[in-house]
């Protein structure tokens, strides 16, 4: 890696002007890898695509999508980032951000590139600085009121999205109930209901990024910030103190 | 060091986003080998790496350094030249003595982050042209006479890194204080400053003479670390 590389990295960093880079983040397990197979596999043939994914251990993830076949392997690309996911896509973005910029100068012109965070926790979400857009990953088994809880990523991803739906029956959760929570906690900014076997919600997710790649492309796409970890109470005997992470 | 102390405390600063978060500087391995198993183990693997890697890559830094002072946006464009291919050269030796494949590429990987992050932080005309993944050593150096750093400066910054990052990486590896770890620093400080002023005595050395010394059981521990199923450093 790199000792080869002597083309002059400079960064193109006018939106518009490259790829749109979007982040996927969400904890551990919540089917992140799977979104981003599904994104691949649905559209592929209609936009040109790279994939960087993060991992503590290995390269796990990459090798899964590239078993999955939905990309040629040379366009996933792995970035380990030792014992702190979150770490890698906020306070010290620089491995991600030379994985996207080498796919981008490797494979020009490429329509978009996705980035998989490290499962994390709630706070975890992607420094603007790395990415245009991110979705925030949950999903029907980690219970119906993670909605609820909120946090930048709940709050304030520009998607969120509660995947694997078909299993609600069995984990006994609301859907609906469940997309309301995370639609109030988002002050009505989007959330899809997705699930891997149905189609048609695959679908809408796929509209969704076409569109972000449009508003990318016309130059009205503006990157937000989620913002850090939020603000937050812990209850002690004296009654709690706020306390914020820095 | 009476200047550009500021300049050093950013660059060797561990929290510099340039991706040094995620390796251990092969104390992973050595504890799960069960080399490493306490405070005074850390403190031989540190002594150890100090005189060995650090004081090599401690004299690399300070040469690369040394190369790059003077060549600024004023510089001739033959002394420009010059300061490239003298850097070039230096990489070239560092790879000669680096056995081990996977710390060639863990080095080479470190000093591209370094010199993609010193791009944003501190802008220089030579970024550009430079080679983009040079060892971390060379990227340091460079980075620091960027800085308006002196190549003692460079030594200092680059041995503080070689024991820093174990010290700060040991308290996820094993049961240990944070405390102990960096007493453990502290009580090397007087060798560090040694190698240092060393290292910096040779930054005008021809290259081929700068200093080879060699650990073959880190080269050999850092090869099986690369491949190892569940780790959680890189290296
Ligand atoms: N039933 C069902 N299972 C799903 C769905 N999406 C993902 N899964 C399963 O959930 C598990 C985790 O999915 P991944 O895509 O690996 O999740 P991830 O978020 O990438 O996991 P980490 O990277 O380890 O944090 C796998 O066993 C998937 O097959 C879905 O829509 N429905
Ligand atoms: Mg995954």
């Amino acid at each position: 890696m790199g000792s080869e590389n002597t083309v002059e990295e400079q960064g193109t960093d006018t939106p518009g002007a490259r790829s749109l880079r979007l982040g996927v983040a969400g904890p551990v397990g919540t089917g992140k890898s799977s979104v981003i197979a599904a994104l691949c596999r649905a559209l592929s043939e209609e936009m040109r695509i790279g994939v960087v994914t993060n991992d503590i251990y290995t390269d796990e993830d990459a090798r899964f999508l590239k078993a999955e076949g939905v990309l040629p392997e040379e366009r996933i690309r792995a970035v380990e980032t030792g014992a702190c996911p979150h770490t890698a896509i906020r306070d010290d973005v620089t491995m991600n951000l030379l994985a996207v910029e080498d796919l981008e100068q490797d494979f020009a012109p490429l329509d978009i590139v996705l980035v998989e965070s490290g499962g994390d926790n709630l706070t975890a979400t992607f420094s603007p600085s790395l990415v245009d857009a991110q979705l925030f990953v949950l999903d029907v088994a980690g219970g119906g009121d993670v909605a609820r809880k909120g946090g930048p990523g709940i709050g304030r991803a520009d998607l969120v999205v509660v995947n694997k739906v078909d299993l609600a029956d069995h984990v006994g959760v609301d859907v609906p109930q469940m997309v309301d929570d995370a639609t109030r906690a988002r002050e009505g900014a989007p959330v899809l209901a997705l699930s891997g076997k149905r189609w048609g919600t695959v679908e809408q997710l796929c509209e969704w990024v076409r569109g972000l790649h449009r508003r990318h492309l016309s130059g009205t796409h503006v990157p937000t910030d989620p913002g850090p970890m939020a603000p937050h109470f812990h209850a002690d005997e004296e009654g709690g103190y706020l306390h914020s992470h820095v | 060091m009476t200047h550009g102390t500021a300049g050093l405390l950013l660059l060797a600063d561990g929290r510099l986003p340039a991706g040094g978060y995620a390796h251990s500087g092969g104390l992973e391995a050595a504890v799960r080998t069960g080399r490493v198993r306490d405070t005074a183990d850390l403190g031989r693997f540190l002594t150890g790496r100090a005189t060995t890697t650090g004081a090599t890559n401690a004299a690399f830094a300070a040469a690369a350094c040394a190369a790059l002072r003077g060549a600024g946006a004023d510089a001739e464009p033959g002394e420009e030249q010059q300061t490239l291919t003298r850097l070039a050269v230096l990489d070239t030796e560092l790879d000669a003595r680096t056995p081990s494949p996977a710390l060639r590429r863990v080095s080479h990987a470190l000093g591209r982050q370094l010199l993609r992050a010193l791009k944003a932080v501190n802008p220089h005309p030579l970024q550009q042209r430079m080679q983009q993944g040079p060892n971390h050593p060379v990227a340091f150096g460079a980075g620091a006479a960027m800085l308006g750093l002196t190549p003692v400066d460079a030594a200092r910054g680059v041995l503080h890194e070689s024991v820093s990052g174990p010290s700060s990486a040991v308290v996820k590896l094993m049961s240990a204080d944070p405390f102990d770890a960096y007493r453990t620093i502290a009580e090397l400080r007087g060798l560090l400053d040694e190698i240092a002023e060393d290292a910096a005595g040779r930054a005008l050395d021809h290259p081929e003479d700068l200093p080879s010394y060699g650990a073959p059981l880190s080269d050999h521990l850092a090869e099986d670390h690369e491949t190892h199923e569940t780790r959680l450093f890189a290296s």
